[in-house]
């Protein structure tokens, strides 16, 4: 197989643009994407800082290796989950990605914050870890660029991730979420940072090939929680019928953002109050971070 | 030919003489799921495999985010997208 733009051998081949590139026209394709995705949805300017949200897995390290290379002002944030060696190895690898490339990276632990790490966190509310997780991890990420003054939060979703997040909205019918799902979220509120998926046109495939061809000390093993997750369980679905059908991903969800999200769209919008606890954003008095933290408080 | 596969690591023979993509085929793996990797670079479903090579097939999906079976709830804040 040869690639489209050279005519050297290829490294990878991209069925659903109907092409194949070689090593050096493939890592230019992946930031060509990542300029389209900044531009298109006016993510950031060169002059603001960005805060990427890191995990030490391929597609927040890509994305920040990206992001360094396109020259942007970027500071890593870290969320320590406290899972077991797999948040010992995860903040390793992004201390080590800081260090190597001169960059600053802030480390925050769940634990300190909310009261317990997730694997406790888990046992004291009995759902699904990924619940506390998720929840703990969108709320710090806002609150610790309020606090260190980054306009914009900038995370490693890739086409997977959004359309996966898409299927199962679509499945189960979630009116309320389908219009809040964007490559770009505004900041609604003084207390809302802005929140950008700057790989949102790249297939999780692509992005693991571009972390891999850059070299990049990502953690390949995968989160001990995430096991049978209904992610997993849709990207399966969805990787079947891209293969049946190259194109489908980015079919659905490119075509969900320009023809369907703005029919989503109520007229009257959710009002946000300031918790009075914390004073972060909430659609309630309390919220439910500072809920979570009072029943881990309750049961530990 | 020795086939590294992970989550968990473990090493699997199949026979070589081959395209990559027969691999997949006859290990049940879709080949959007999977990087193909053979020594430190990337190799292309129609390349050929021999007897003595060495292939890792890496996992590329992660997730998690999503709960079993709760339905999902929105964010607790109401979001406009830019644009």
């Amino acid at each position: 197989m040869k690639c489209r733009k050279c005519g050297r051998g290829a490294v990878i081949e991209l069925r659903r643009h109907n092409a194949a590139f070689c090593e050096p026209d493939f890592v230019e394709f992946f930031r060509n994407q990542v300029r389209e995705a900044i531009r298109k949805h006016r993510m950031f300017t060169p002059e603001e800082a960005v805060l990427v949200a890191v995990s030490g897995g391929k597609d927040s390290l890509a994305l920040w290796e990206v992001l360094i290379e396109e020259g942007y002002r970027t500071t890593g944030l870290y969320l320590d989950l406290g899972i077991f060696d797999y948040s010992i190895e995860s903040k390793a690898r992004c201390e080590k990605f800081a260090t190597a490339h001169g960059v600053p990276l802030i480390v925050t632990a769940v634990a300190e914050e909310i009261g317990a790490p997730v694997p406790i966190i888990k046992t004291v509310t009995r759902r699904p870890p990924c619940s506390g997780c998720g929840l703990s991890k969108r709320y710090l990420m806002n609150r610790v660029a309020l606090e260190r003054g980054f306009p914009v939060v900038a995370t490693g979703h890739n086409l997977d991730d959004e359309a996966a997040t898409l299927f199962g909205s679509v499945m189960h019918w979630q009116t309320d979420a389908l219009p809040r799902q964007s490559p770009a979220l505004a900041a609604t509120h003084p207390k809302l940072v802005r929140r950008v998926k700057p790989l949102y046109r790249l297939s999780e495939r692509e992005t693991a090939a571009y972390a891999f061809l850059r070299r990049i000390d990502y953690i390949v093993e995968e989160c001990p929680f995430a096991a049978g997750a209904t992610s997993i369980a849709h990207k399966e679905i969805l990787s079947r019928m891209e293969e049946a059908s190259p194109g489908a991903k980015h079919n659905f969800l490119f075509g969900f953002l320009d023809r369907a999200r703005a029919a989503f769209e109520r007229v009257e919008a959710v009002a946000l109050q300031e918790c009075t606890r914390c004073g972060q954003v909430t659609t309630g008095t309390v919220c439910a971070f500072c809920k979570l933290a009072d029943q881990v408080k309750r049961a530990t | 030919m020795k086939v590294i596969l992970r989550n968990p690591k473990r090493e699997v023979q199949v026979a070589g003489g081959r395209r990559v993509k027969d691999v997949l085929r006859e290990l049940e793996i879709i080949p959007e799921t999977v990087l193909v990797i053979r020594g430190d670079t990337l190799v292309t479903a129609d390349q050929m495999v021999t007897d003595d090579d060495t292939i890792e097939l890496r996992p590329v999906m992660s997730g998690g985010s999503a709960s079993r079976d709760a339905p999902r709830r929105g964010p607790p804040r109401a979001r406009r997208a830019v644009k």
